[in-house]
């Protein structure tokens, strides 16, 4: 058997590609899934798009601040689901019991993550594409036209979301599925101080503290500002990115510390509660 | 001259809490044999089995692969090796050409299409492809996953219960496929089986195990005649029900 051993490669874009395939091939042989990664998307945004309309109606300040609730709505479709796409890759593995294989094959931690993060991207822009096109149809209001503000803004929601999803990752693998609950509801926490609905003002001032440490309440006030204001505040967009940086960088740290902490409780091969 | 082992295990301690479930035990095995890890429920050999793959961190002791420390130098030797365990499954909604196609992927290998198609041929999967893989057997499943671990046409292969699932026949089949492969490649393989038939058949050498620690290792026909047993299962239960020792001291 003249068969040689693959050579050792340190980072390697083809088993990135390996694991996007494996949840590809996933995603494309349900159509109950793809309908999934659309129907709330959908509905969070059909009802808050006539929830503004009817505001609107009743109100000047709503009247011209069209689109708000409903480009607000979508950002925090973006960050949620960034975090919940990154997160159910992940649990996919642990569902079909395959993470002892992956953990006992070439694949790093790095490229597992990016292969996560490219899967969040995916399942993100097949539940949000239909649904910012929707957007248009039933309520004129085209999220595309931001341009390079919305560029900024997805990316600060993604890194928000995919250090969340890694911490959620890190407890995962160390817990098993006990810590499931967290991927689906730890995004929920920020909810309220991220300011989606509303500006930072509201907020008590002791907790504005708060709400100033996590990046997406920059995003929404800048997408306020955009919208209302009409103005782009490059400032904010800088910080949160700064704040992700710092962020993504400790969850980064926390998912490779809840890595070798499973590997020392043995919990690598067990994956259950 | 004699060439390095393919694995060392040196004074491996495992603690979880307060359980010790794997106590000092120290051996090596040489490239191209076929070892078994034999021992009851709770004797340590996952956790042992686990620690050579990288997966469990040592309390104390060392582990080496290949070469390689496991697992801080895992990276180095894990595209060399490969294993099949029922501790895990592969994709079930996958097809089984998808899952090998990613298994081909992630392990580094050049042709992967050309290996899909050579190990279908070899294990009777041909027909079975395109099938999704949660709708196969049992037995045909187990096949899928020897194939996947055969993926890489791996130096260490490590195989727990191999051919459980299988009836008499294909399991036979295996065996012998396995053999030719051992053979052909000059393949390490450690295996952990209740079926000491298939010891007695694959394997040159027995490691014992009991409550963490390695009671005794010898090749299966010595172990049978030090016993005074006709049979490997007889000295499984010698050792498993605590008449091992009594005997040994006796003699």
């Amino acid at each position: 058997m003249s068969v040689q051993s693959p050579e050792y490669i340190a980072f390697s874009p083809r088993r990135v590609a390996a694991i996007v395939l494996r949840h590809w091939y996933v995603i494309r042989s349900s159509w109950p899934r793809i309908l999934d990664l659309m129907y709330w998307p959908m509905v969070q945004m059909l009802t808050w798009g006539f929830i503004q309309l009817y505001v609107a109606q009743h109100s000047n300040f709503f009247a011209q601040a069209a689109g708000t609730f409903v480009a607000a709505v979508i950002m925090w479709d973006i960050l949620f689901r960034g975090q919940l796409g990154f997160s159910i890759s992940f649990l996919e593995e642990l569902y079909s019991r395959n993470m002892g294989n992956l953990m006992m094959s070439p694949l790093r931690p790095l490229e597992f993550v990016v292969a996560l993060m490219i899967m969040s991207m995916i399942r993100l822009a097949i539940g949000t594409i239909p649904v910012t096109l929707l957007a248009i149809v039933f309520f004129g209001f085209n999220l595309w036209a931001m341009g390079l503000a919305l560029a900024l803004f997805i990316l600060n929601l993604f890194l928000t979301g995919w250090a969340v999803g890694l911490v959620v990752a890190g407890l995962l693998l160390r817990n098993g599925l006990g810590a499931e609950n967290l991927a689906w509801g730890i995004m929920f926490l920020l909810m309220p101080l991220t300011c989606i609905y509303y500006p930072v003002e509201v907020l008590p001032e002791w907790l504005r503290l708060f709400a100033w440490m996590l990046p997406p309440t920059y995003v929404f006030e800048g997408m306020r500002a955009l919208l209302i204001d009409k103005v782009f505040r490059p400032d904010l967009m800088l910080q949160a990115f700064a704040i992700n940086v710092v962020l993504f960088g400790a969850s980064v740290v926390v998912f490779l510390q809840l890595l070798r902490s499973a590997r020392r409780h043995g919990t690598l091969l067990q994956g259950g509660d | 001259m004699t060439s390095s082992p393919a694995i060392a295990v040196d004074r491996l301690v495992k603690v979880y809490k307060d359980v010790t479930a794997v106590d000092a035990i120290s051996f090596s095995l040489a490239a191209g044999s076929c070892t078994a890890l034999l021992g009851g429920n709770g004797a340590g050999k996952t956790t042992t089995i686990a620690s050579i793959m990288g997966l469990v961190e040592p309390t104390s002791g060392q582990v080496s692969v290949l070469g390689a420390e496991m697992p801080r130098h895992r990276h180095r030797v894990l595209h060399r090796m490969n294993f099949e365990s029922p501790y895990v499954d592969i994709p079930m909604r996958l097809t089984v050409w998808q899952n090998l196609n990613v298994f081909g992927m992630l392990y580094g290998v050049a042709d992967v299409p050309g290996r899909i198609m050579k190990l279908a041929e070899e294990l009777d999967l041909t027909d079975l492809l395109e099938r999704p893989t949660g709708k196969l057997s049992s037995g045909q499943k187990t096949r899928v996953s020897l194939a996947k671990s055969l993926i890489n046409s791996p130096e260490v292969l490590l195989l727990d219960e191999p051919t459980a699932s299988l009836d008499p026949d294909t399991a036979d089949w295996i065996r012998s496929w396995l053999e030719r492969y051992r053979e052909a490649r000059g393949a390490t393989v450690l295996l952990a089986s209740h079926n000491m038939g298939e010891v007695e058949r694959l394997c040159d050498r027995v490691i014992m195990m009991k409550q963490g620690k390695i009671v005794d290792d010898d090749t299966p026909d010595r172990l049978i005649a030090r016993y005074g047993r006709s049979t490997l299962e007889e000295v499984f239960l010698d050792i498993a029900r605590g008449r091992g020792e009594a005997k040994q001291a006796a003699q």
